[in-house]
């Protein structure tokens, strides 16, 4: 029988292995964006799994609007991306340092 | 163990395994291969946990547009893998203790708290996409409507980000002109004389 802990170990192993990613990948600007996308999966998992133990449809009402959210953000992040890269020709995140002083 | 458990342990750890080729994998277009695999999986889990309306809404908008939107970009940029894999031996030791500390927070956590154990089982339960609809445009209509004002703010933000101004010599349509047209510029009403005696054989 499956219990509420299975759910919320298997979020909280996504979102450690999404934050250890961030950190792995500081360079890499396509490979960050994708580790934001794990860790609002981590939290997606953990509000379903909320919503069917407590007999709640918030929660899965909030993943819906997670999901719009974030269908939006990683839309802009990207043509923020490719405008960068048309610029810099580089998404190498040390070369994007052209403040002085 | 139940097929339930099973089909759950066999997805979480198709999800594990997929979410950390995402976080290792040198070739980005791998790791967002990796990411589709994931969210898959976790589509699956999900469908376990009795909201199919949220699975396929997964597949459909995260991995049919949003991943696909992802490979096109790293498709199209020219990345240099050597120059970004520099510094991977070097941050790994700390990114593996931070993963590490962040997990047994959370696990003492969820150790700590019991809950009562299994699902509220519903009688006569309703269909899941039906129960999101009766919620959806009642209750929350008002983030519904914010929801869809934020999806149309980001498709303007990526096209005003993205559109570059036209080259001169592309052939284009000038829409202000086409809708300033009036009738007589397009249509010219000709006298032509009727023929009388020709005969038709």
């Amino acid at each position: 029988m499956l219990v509420l802990s299975d759910f919320l170990i298997l979020g909280a192993v996504l979102f450690c292995l999404s934050a250890a990613g961030i950190f792995l990948n500081r360079k890499n600007l396509i490979v960050l964006l994708m580790c934001i996308e794990l860790m609002l999966l981590a939290v997606n998992m953990n509000f379903i799994a909320f919503s069917h133990f407590n007999g709640d449809i918030a929660g899965q009402v909030f993943v819906f609007f997670i999901l719009t959210v974030a269908a939006a953000e990683a839309a802009i992040g990207l043509a923020i991306l490719v405008v960068l890269f048309r610029n810099k020709q580089t998404i190498n995140v040390d070369d994007l340092n052209t403040m002085k002083g | 163990m139940t097929v339930e458990k099973f089909i759950f342990y066999f997805f979480a750890l198709i999800l594990i395994v997929a979410a950390g080729r995402v976080i290792t994998a040198r070739n980005p277009v791998h790791a967002a291969l990796f990411l589709v695999l994931a969210f898959f999986s976790s589509a699956a889990i999900w469908l376990l946990l009795h909201a199919e309306f949220l699975a396929i809404a997964l597949i459909l908008v995260y991995v049919g547009a949003v991943m696909v939107l992802f490979l096109f970009v790293v498709m199209m940029l020219d990345i240099n893998i050597a120059v970004i894999k520099e510094g991977f031996a070097r941050y790994a030791p700390v990114s593996f203790i931070v993963g590490v500390i962040i997990f047994v927070q959370m696990a003492m956590v969820v150790g700590y708290w019991q809950h009562e154990g299994a699902a509220p089982e519903v009688e006569n339960a309703i269909p899941n996409t039906e129960a999101l609809g009766q919620v959806l445009y009642t209750t929350y209509v008002y983030p519904f409507e914010i929801a869809a004002v934020i999806l149309l703010v980001a498709m303007i933000a990526a096209i005003a980000l993205t559109m570059r101004p036209p080259r001169a010599d592309t052939k284009r349509q000038d829409i202000d002109q086409q809708v300033r047209v009036k009738a007589a510029d397009r249509v010219k009403l000709v006298d032509v004389p009727v023929e009388t005696d020709k005969k038709v054989n």
